[in-house]
């Protein structure tokens, strides 16, 4: 109450100094405690042990698996993505809002009920599983498996990023590029892509940093067959249990650094296109 | 949505060029960009294949076996007890993220300080980090030689391999949810009003209760009740600091897969139908509560 030039809308001094106190106190000790753990883990016999782990063949193997999981799931999610927003929110329809539910449904099923839907279709006691015995294709405690799996818990981000960008832009630019004579796909290419390139980026981003980390749907669907159905995050699981603590860290600092540069990737793209809608998963 | 009355024949392109107004509400606008029909096909096909017709089959699966023994595989003491640890727990977290979540999302708009880029990407840390690897490092912290667990160890406060150690993750993978969900709240916050107040008479902690908070209650209620939702399945972080003790420190998620190393499959699917009530009935919460809140401001 010494009333001098503080505005009134302002923090006293030393309830900034409280809020800021308590708030990076809490960020230090639940998210950044944890990241500083995995590293200190990782080098405790020293970087070569650590580097000696992630060159392990059954680790180089998951690391193979990871990335071909993402690169198959991440282009197959981008492109349903930017096929969603093309329908919803270039043109108006009934129940569109609820076919927005139905894409954001897998952000809503934990990551083990997501396994195990596909365990029940495609599993030995599966609707199909005789068949793909008969035929002898193997979809559970297999890639394909993992594949669907990690599909199906990335599917809504690309999606949920362009169709709000995507109903913010309108649909003035494509009209007039149509009315010129411009076919669909050439006013897609020329006209949309350009405007939508950033919002792609970013919903493709925070896809692959999931697609690669997940691990309760992987987990159920992959039968942790070493060297073969095991990914980075089941290859720590496995070393951890192992009490190969070294080796587990190792494999987590790898993926520890792939979330660092996908934050980083995130702030700059959230320079280049500001943000307002709340992230989620 | 309202059907206006709108003749077929002058929704027709040929009656263009008819005035654009916004927001005009009918079944279908004849739309000059082509592509609807087969992105829409496409996008419902991929998403049956994909997404419907898969999560059918865990409800196929669970009420084919007759209503006693979904009855009994739904409620059994075992799932009761799991179902207990993962809502009570995910509550907590959620409760805790609420707690902190709305003095970091204020700090990060209202406040400047140095390193604040830096607040800000670590933020979204739990979408980012690989949920396992988040496990295993909670677990190494809270276990009682650990950094904060060695801390605990004297006072007789055990987390990791506990429930306890399932709210500290439950904590961990919820938070971005209620800052996130705050922040563009608190940014939008006019601060007319808060001067107002303050011209009034109004001392900064009156207008803090009567005038910001309840501003703030629906996103706050939407950032809780998406935490909650998100760590209700959750299932990675969890299992390396639970413990995973049946009747003390099995999540529900966790059950399902012990069912189904067990071929128990119906058992699985009905546990698994179980949590997606509950997360079916969060969502709708949570449209609801967006809803009322568009309404009310």
């Amino acid at each position: 109450m010494s009333g001098r030039a503080r505005h009134p809308t302002e923090d006293a001094w030393w309830v900034k100094a409280l809020i800021l106190g308590v708030v990076l106190v809490f960020l230090g000790l639940v998210l950044v405690l944890p990241v500083a753990a995995v590293f200190v883990e990782a080098l405790r016999k020293g970087l070569p042990a650590a580097l000696e782990a992630m060159a392990d063949p059954d680790a180089l193997a998951a690391i193979r698996l990871t990335l071909l999981t993402a690169l198959i799931a991440v282009p197959f999610n981008a492109a349903f993505g930017v096929c969603a927003a093309w329908a919803v929110a270039k043109h108006e329809f009934r129940f569109k809002s609820f076919l927005i539910t139905l894409i954001d449904l897998p952000f809503s099923v934990s990551p083990v009920v997501a396994g195990l839907i596909y365990v029940l279709v495609f599993g030995a006691q599966g609707w199909f599983g005789d068949w793909l015995i008969e035929h002898d294709i193997k979809v559970i405690f297999a890639v394909p498996g993992i594949v669907l799996a990690t599909i199906f818990v990335t599917f809504p981000f690309v999606a949920r990023e362009l169709i709000p960008l995507m109903q913010e832009q309108g649909v003035d630019e494509e009209e007039a590029a149509v009315s010129l004579g411009a076919s669909g796909l050439r006013t897609f290419f020329s006209v949309t892509a350009p405007n939508i390139r950033w919002g792609l980026l970013y919903g493709v981003l925070l896809c692959n940093a999931r697609a690669m980390g997940e691990f309760g749907a992987v987990s159920v669907v992959s039968g942790h067959i070493r060297g073969l159905t095991n990914t980075m995050p089941l290859h720590v699981e496995i070393l951890y249990n192992e009490y190969n603590f070294v080796g587990a860290f190792a494999v987590a600092a790898l993926l520890c650094f792939l979330a660092i540069v996908t934050l980083a990737l995130k702030t700059v793209l959230e320079m280049v296109q500001p943000h307002t809608r709340p992230a989620r998963h | 949505m309202t059907t206006t009355a709108l003749p077929a024949v002058e929704a027709d392109v040929s009656a263009r060029p008819p005035p654009r107004k916004a927001n005009r509400p009918m079944l279908r606008r004849r739309s000059a960009i082509p592509g609807f029909g087969v992105t829409l096909g496409v996008t419902v096909a991929i998403l049956s294949c994909i997404v419907l017709i898969p999560l059918s089959a865990v409800v196929i699966r669970s009420t084919g076996q007759g209503p006693a023994e979904f009855l009994d595989a739904a409620f059994s003491p075992r799932a009761l007890a799991a179902y207990r640890l993962s809502f009570g727990a995910a509550l907590v977290g959620a409760l805790v993220n609420g707690l902190f979540g709305l003095p970091t999302a204020w700090a990060l708009v209202r406040y400047d300080f140095p390193g604040k880029g830096l607040v800000n990407a670590v933020i979204d840390l739990p979408f980012a980090l690989p949920t396992a690897v988040a496990g295993i490092a909670l677990a190494t912290i809270y276990a009682p030689n650990g950094w904060v667990g060695a801390l605990l160890a004297p006072a007789g406060i055990k987390v990791a391999y506990t429930p306890l150690g399932v709210m500290v993750a439950l904590t961990f993978i919820g938070l971005p949810f209620v800052v996130r969900t705050l922040e563009p709240v608190v940014r939008d916050l006019s601060t007319d009003v808060e001067e107002a107040a303050a011209s009034l008479g109004a001392s900064r902690f009156a207008t803090m209760r009567r005038v910001i908070l309840p501003a703030l209650g629906p996103a706050w209620l939407t950032g809780f009740a998406m935490a909650f939702a998100r760590a209700v399945g959750e299932y990675g972080s969890v299992i390396f600091i639970a413990g995973n003790m049946p009747y003390k420190s099995e999540i529900a998620p966790l059950l399902i897969i012990i069912e189904l190393e067990q071929y128990d499959y119906a058992g699985a699917a009905t546990v698994a139908v179980v949590m997606l009530a509950v997360s079916f009935l969060m969502l709708f919460v949570i449209n609801g509560v967006q809803a009322w809140a568009r309404r009310h401001t």
